[in-house]
């Protein structure tokens, strides 16, 4: 089905600008061009389709379908709706207040506010057409456990107390919220502007990401990287773990990289491990959250997550050695 | 007078949300106050979790993303 990709950056590359097939510039070129069409239109044609089946949940939904539920539940239930319920990272403190204010425990919600930026149905797809469904669905279940795991922590610590105290006073009012527009011309119109809203948010952590991975792809030699990073080596997770946090990109600007990676034998643990770190915490997210939580949380909450990468790379690497 | 109230925290897309409605009003010659939520408590109260959020003289007409230019018109004519 991608052949067609291959093929253009094939013409491109090596007919066009006339460069020689295996040497290093022109691999790397020859992976930027391919994967710049590859994953610009599969990212169209996801995201469209997704915004027309209009297959996402809203915050209050996921809200009043988590309260009151035993945790057996509602930790599963949290990661997993986190990952289908786009919000802007501004709405994350109205969110966090919400649902705590519904009697959702914090180790819950926290759970919710992980999963939801490193799992998201368009990283998702990405990933299955251009690296097949097995490494979809680890990275799926490598981020709903680093979400559970988080969570649990949280509340295992009982951290509440680092929530600002205002948070608990403050009470929600109740409303109607409008319908959406469910006709074929509202559903047609609210999938375009997905499409402009999430391309035009994501294509520079995109192409960015194709960019490093068309280096790496052109210029890492294959063996000295799967050396340095091989499953015995028991510094790569941790590194890799600590490169990604400080690196802030969407989940679907990683893949580039995670696909340049893969191809060159690093271990798929410790992959998992980088695209987690990059995806899940930002910096500008942290400061937001730092109007309901106090820095101890913060520094706790950032902890957690490196231990939690850290556990699910060994664990992924162990698995799949 | 139509009277506006967008709630949001303060970033881009409440900002956008807020001149969309000022500019499909002034192109349509609609007389309209926007005003603005943007404390926490405030925004939780009017019953609204994802931001921005807008409401129409005092009912909530949208959540959780910038209105399209349609809807903003519509809310304009009706």
């Amino acid at each position: 089905m991608f052949a067609i990709f291959t093929w253009l950056a094939d013409a491109v590359t090596w007919q066009w600008l006339g460069l020689r097939p295996g040497s290093r510039f022109g691999e790397a070129v020859h992976f930027f061009v391919e994967d710049t069409t590859k994953i610009f239109t599969l990212l169209v044609v996801i995201v469209f389709a997704m915004g027309f089946l209009r297959a996402l949940i809203a915050p209050e939904k996921v809200r009043e379908l988590v309260a009151g539920k035993p945790r057996f539940v509602s930790y599963p239930l949290a990661v997993m709706l986190g990952s289908v319920t786009p919000f802007c990272s501004c709405s994350s403190v109205p969110l966090f207040i919400g649902f705590l204010e519904a009697g959702i425990p914090l180790g819950v919600t926290m759970a919710f506010l992980i999963a939801s930026p490193m799992i998201n149905e368009v990283a998702v797809v990405l990933l299955a057409a251009i690296l097949g469904w097995k490494v979809a669905a680890l990275y799926v279940a490598a981020g709903m456990t680093v979400g559970v795991l988080g969570g649990l922590l949280i509340e295992a610590l009982r951290l509440e107390k680092w929530v600002e105290d205002y948070v608990w006073q403050i009470r929600m009012g109740k409303v109607a919220l409008p319908k959406a527009d469910t006709s074929w011309k509202g559903r047609f119109d609210f999938a375009k502007r997905e499409v402009r809203e999430i391309v035009g948010r994501i294509w520079k952590y995109v192409l960015a990401g194709i960019a490093l991975g068309a280096i790496l792809h052109g210029y890492v030699p294959a063996e000295w990287l799967a050396k340095q990073t091989a499953a015995d080596n028991f510094l790569a997770v941790p590194l890799a773990a600590l490169v990604g946090i400080p690196l802030y990109s969407s989940a679907s600007g990683v893949i580039p990289v995670v696909e340049s990676l893969l191809t060159k034998g690093v271990p798929v643990g410790t992959v998992l491990t980088l695209m987690m770190s990059v995806a899940a915490i930002s910096l500008p997210e942290m400061i937001i959250l730092r109007k309901v939580l106090k820095p101890q949380l913060i520094g706790a909450f950032a902890g957690i997550l490196f231990v939690a990468f850290i556990v699910v790379g060994y664990l992924f690497n162990a698995l799949f050695a | 007078m139509k009277e506006f109230t967008v709630y949001g925290s303060g970033c881009c897309n409440c900002d956008n949300t807020k001149n969309l409605i000022r500019q499909e009003a002034e192109r349509m010659g609609v007389p309209v106050e926007v005003k603005e939520v943007t404390d926490t408590a405030e925004i939780m109260a009017a019953g609204i979790m994802s931001t921005p959020g807008v409401a129409l003289n005092g009912e909530i007409v949208h959540v959780g993303s910038v209105p399209t230019p349609a809807q903003v018109r519509a809310w304009l004519q009706g």
